[in-house]
């Protein structure tokens, strides 16, 4: 029984990770960039919860809705000033401007908030649920359920719609993409908006799992994501969902069963020997060149 | 292993039999086979090279002509098959071991190293027969300047051959298309090969270019000794300069022989004109 | 002829080397060098080691590797580990040298564990796999004894002048240039530009991608000893993934593949920071916004005009199309 209570927690923050890989992967898919500012992102959006709750006063669902608005405005400017004059430069170019931007967020909440931890409002009062032996955290439910309807309710819009097509399509191939019709800014915009709300959802659900945020607190689960997205086959949602559930369950079996210390690296151990097997993740496409 | 100096009469899948340049094929592939999940890329050939034959492998668009070159250097390793290179399977070889054996080939998208000068690329092709060792590379002593010395008036004598010396620390990448190719033969070149493979060597070029092209390749053979074997749209070039040509469709052998014969051929005609007919 | 070009080049490299040596020498002889600036000069020694040796994978073999740090911590701990053991021994002028050695040895040492699985992989697989690596190793300095664990590893001696600082800088600039100008080097070059077509040449790719790794690992190793011997105490948090991204930072604002940028770009990274600490709070952000800066000003096509006709005005020359 202990050992589902583990799990189910472990799959609560494993869909915490999934959230923000899903936004790695989906604007790696699209823009072929690692997006390193993307877990400063969950920052942002912890402390926006924090000034509407704390200073504003305004009720739960609306701080949730003006912190996922904000990310979202965020995320979009950051790829219009920053990273769209950079869409043709070599990869690198645009990860160091990535990492820039990631500074910038950090020392921009640094001036703002201090370089102390905040302690982060009660936004889930969903009570623990005792099944017999079984202990589910109520926090860990609400994370897990709305996680799994975001996932599913994102699946669709990708498999179905208008926009999710044109995603896939600018995804395959940019310039095809733009000569059938699809505008691509758009698209891209789409992505990096999407990507940013779910890093809102997924700052919201670490901060009240953890409880503090501090300026630095999105670095470590966006590089944890960054490895879940890469685990799963970077560029694949179905791979960042599944990469960021293993990576969350991996961590918390670990730090119950081995050791708190050495937690991060099993999970980079098993990352590391997964990529040995399979070189392009999980669900990853292989990429044969042609000769 | 066969003995290498051993003399072996032409079997059966030589492309032109009768002809007597040369006694003992450097090239010798035995049913080779190429599967991509469940498709029939390359299926069941057989081809043999003599010594210092110029030979043409043509063909429509698709036929397999560049999967066979990436079997030959074992880019791709064959579903089924042998290849010899001068009596020595190549099975379960590297790409570079494949070269060090011998093979050496272009490209028919051309791969320079492009950030490079046209004398290193050179330099690279010569990689196996420059001595340097690790210590001398860090040191420049030990041996580097005469070894450097050395791989520079061959990478020279050989840019020579296609009268490009003149160019040699230019960046290759800055190259117009012509003599980019024209590199890319002299970078194998300096490979030292018995074999030397040409993925569409006149593809862009004028046709005094090619001309110059057909002379050049001759002028390879006779200088170098070595065998050529070149896949070519120019069909001007192939009847000209092939020894022996075989014609490759739909991964398949559909006809061998001369120049003479080949044209004559009602296989190839047809493989050729309902190609273009639809 | 190009040869003598290319030899000039690394020359005018160690003129500058050398030069600013001498500058710093008699600054400090002269009495004008304050304390505070005399604090850097080791700190820019480590750094110049750390990005030329990173611009051997990144620039000169086109790998991205995100764990120079991890390379560097293993070395760090080796050699602090030996001197402190040696310290009774051996004097400091034998003691150093051979710390140096041994915690470059130990870095190549892993460069070999880890380069051998893991270069097979491309991109940024490569880079996650090198910062996953990066953050194991430190993981594992921290929950082990004989390293002090999270509280550091105390009381090495503190061997680590500017002098010697300087001759290991020199050490690495000679060995990177002489290296990228030997056969080895075209080779590692080769695999840069055309990796299928290097393979074709003869060159086993796995092997040469190795070479320069294990070179690299070696010279972090060694920039971690004098680290650890210039500040007396080692934590496993300073070779977090932040220091591999600060030594990449460098090598990529010195230019990719140039060496000499890579010296230059590391003194103004190393002095920046310190020179804009009187921004205090902002510091940060004044780095964090010139480095967006500067990376889009460089693919801007306006600047590269510019920066093309300033070069015309200056050297008179283009970057034309060569004719043949």
């Amino acid at each position: 029984m202990d050992f589902l209570s583990n799990l189910i927690s472990g799959l609560s923050l494993g869909s915490i990770y999934a959230l923000i890989a899903l936004g790695y992967t989906m604007v790696y898919g699209i823009a072929k960039m690692l997006n390193f500012a993307h877990g400063d992102i969950i920052m942002v959006g912890a402390f926006a919860v924090i000034v509407c709750i704390n200073t504003c006063g305004l009720p739960v669902w609306l701080a949730a809705v003006v912190s996922i608005l904000c990310c979202i405005v965020l995320g979009v400017l950051i790829e219009r000033i920053a990273y769209k004059p950079l869409r043709r430069s070599a990869p690198l170019t645009v990860l160091i401007t990535a990492i820039g931007v990631s500074y910038l967020l950090q020392s921009v909440a640094q001036l703002v908030f201090g370089s102390e931890m905040h302690s982060f409002p009660k936004v889930i009062s969903m009570p623990t649920i005792q099944i017999g032996e079984l202990t589910i955290k109520g926090n860990a439910l609400v994370t897990l359920v709305v996680s799994a309807v975001i996932m599913v309710v994102l699946t669709l819009f990708i498999g179905k719609t208008r926009m999710g097509k044109a995603m896939r399509a600018v995804s395959e191939d940019k310039d095809a993409a733009e000569l059938m019709g699809i505008n691509v800014n758009k698209t891209i915009s789409v992505t990096f908006a999407i990507g940013s709300a779910l890093a809102a959802v997924a700052g919201i659900f670490y901060g009240s799992t953890y409880g503090f945020i501090g300026p630095y607190t999105g670095s470590m689960p966006g590089i944890k994501a960054f490895v879940a997205a890469v685990f799963g086959g970077i560029g694949s949602i179905p791979g960042a969902m599944l990469g960021g559930l293993a990576l969350g369950i991996i961590e918390n079996l670990s730090k119950a069963y081995i050791s708190t210390e050495l937690s991060d690296a099993i999970v980079f151990g098993v990352l590391i020997i997964v990529l040995l097997f399979k070189p392009t993740g999980l669900l990853g496409k292989k990429i044969k060149e042609k000769v | 292993m066969m003995n290498k100096t051993k003399m072996v009469p032409f079997p059966s899948h030589a492309i032109v039999p009768e002809r007597d340049v040369d006694k003992m094929p450097v090239l010798d592939a035995r049913n080779l086979g190429m599967d991509f999940g469940g498709l029939v890329a390359v299926d069941d050939f057989s081809l043999l090279i003599g010594r210092t034959e110029i030979a043409g492998l043509i063909g429509p668009n698709g036929a397999g002509k560049t999967t066979v070159f990436n079997l030959l250097t074992n880019v791709y390793h064959p579903t089924r098959g042998a290849i010899l290179l001068d009596g020595v399977s190549t099975e379960g070889k590297s790409t570079a071991q494949v070269n060090a054996m011998g093979i050496a080939r272009t490209f028919q998208n051309i791969r320079l190293f492009s950030d490079m000068s046209v004398l290193d690329n050179v330099k690279v092709g010569l990689h196996n027969h420059i001595h340097e060792r690790f210590l001398s590379a860090v040191t420049h002593a030990f041996g580097y300047t005469k070894a450097e010395k050395k791989a520079n008036t061959r990478a020279l004598e050989l840019l020579d051959v296609f009268h490009m010396a003149d160019h040699a620390f230019a960046l290759a990448g800055s190259l117009p298309y012509g003599a980019q190719r024209r590199l890319e033969i002299v970078r194998a070149l300096a490979t030292e090969p018995k074999i030397l493979l040409l993925d569409e060597p006149a593809a862009g070029m004028n046709p005094s270019e090619t001309l110059e092209l057909m002379n050049n390749i001759r002028k390879i053979r006779d200088e170098f000794q070595i065998a050529v074997l070149l896949i070519e749209h120019d069909m001007n070039l192939v009847m000209n300069i092939c020894e022996g040509i075989c014609v490759l469709n739909y991964g398949k052998i559909i006809a061998k022989g001369t120049a003479e014969q080949i044209k004559h051929n009602p296989v190839v005609i047809e493989a050729y004109l309902g190609n273009k007919g639809e | 002829m190009k040869s003598n070009k290319a030899r000039r080049k690394n020359y005018i490299t160690y003129a500058i080397a050398v030069g600013a040596f001498a500058v710093t020498m008699i600054l400090i002889f002269t009495g004008n060098a304050s304390r505070h600036m005399q604090s850097m000069l080791v700190p820019i020694c480590i750094n110049i080691i750390l990005a030329v040796s990173l611009n051997l994978v990144v620039g000169i073999l086109g790998e991205l590797s995100l764990g120079h740090a991890g390379f560097m911590s293993v070395g760090a701990y080796a050699g602090c580990l030996f001197s402190i053991y040696m310290e009774q021994m051996l004097p400091a002028v034998i003691r150093f040298p051979l710390a140096m050695l041994a915690g470059g040895l130990v870095a190549a040492v892993f460069g070999i564990i880890v380069g051998i699985p893991v270069l097979r992989l491309k991109g940024d697989y490569l880079a996650i796999v090198t910062l996953a690596f990066g953050e194991i190793i430190r993981s594992i300095i921290i929950n082990l004894n004989f390293t002090g664990g999270a509280a550091g590893l105390k009381n090495t001696p503190q061997d680590a002048t500017f002098i010697s600082a300087f001759v290991v800088v020199l050490l690495t600039l000679i060995v990177v240039l002489n290296l990228i100008s030997s056969k080895q080097g075209r080779a590692i070059m080769s695999l840069r530009d055309n990796a299928i077509a290097a393979e074709s040449c003869g060159i086993h790719i796995g092997y040469y991608k190795l070479m320069a790794f294990v070179v690299a690992a070696f010279f972090a190793g060694v920039a971690g000893v004098i680290y650890g011997h210039n500040y007396s105490i080692l934590t496993a948090g300073t070779f977090d993934y932040n220091k591999s991204i600060e030594i990449l930072v460098i090598v990529v604002l010195g230019g990719m593949g140039s060496i000499r940028g890579s010296m230059i770009a590391a003194i103004v990274m190393t002095v920046l920071p310190e020179a804009l600490r009187f921004l205090s709070d902002y510091r940060m952000l004044i780095y964090a916004v010139i480095l967006i800066v500067i990376m889009l000003c460089s693919a801007s096509q306006t600047v590269l005009k510019l920066k093309e006709q300033l070069k015309a005005v200056f050297f008179g020359q283009k970057n034309g199309k060569e004719e043949i």
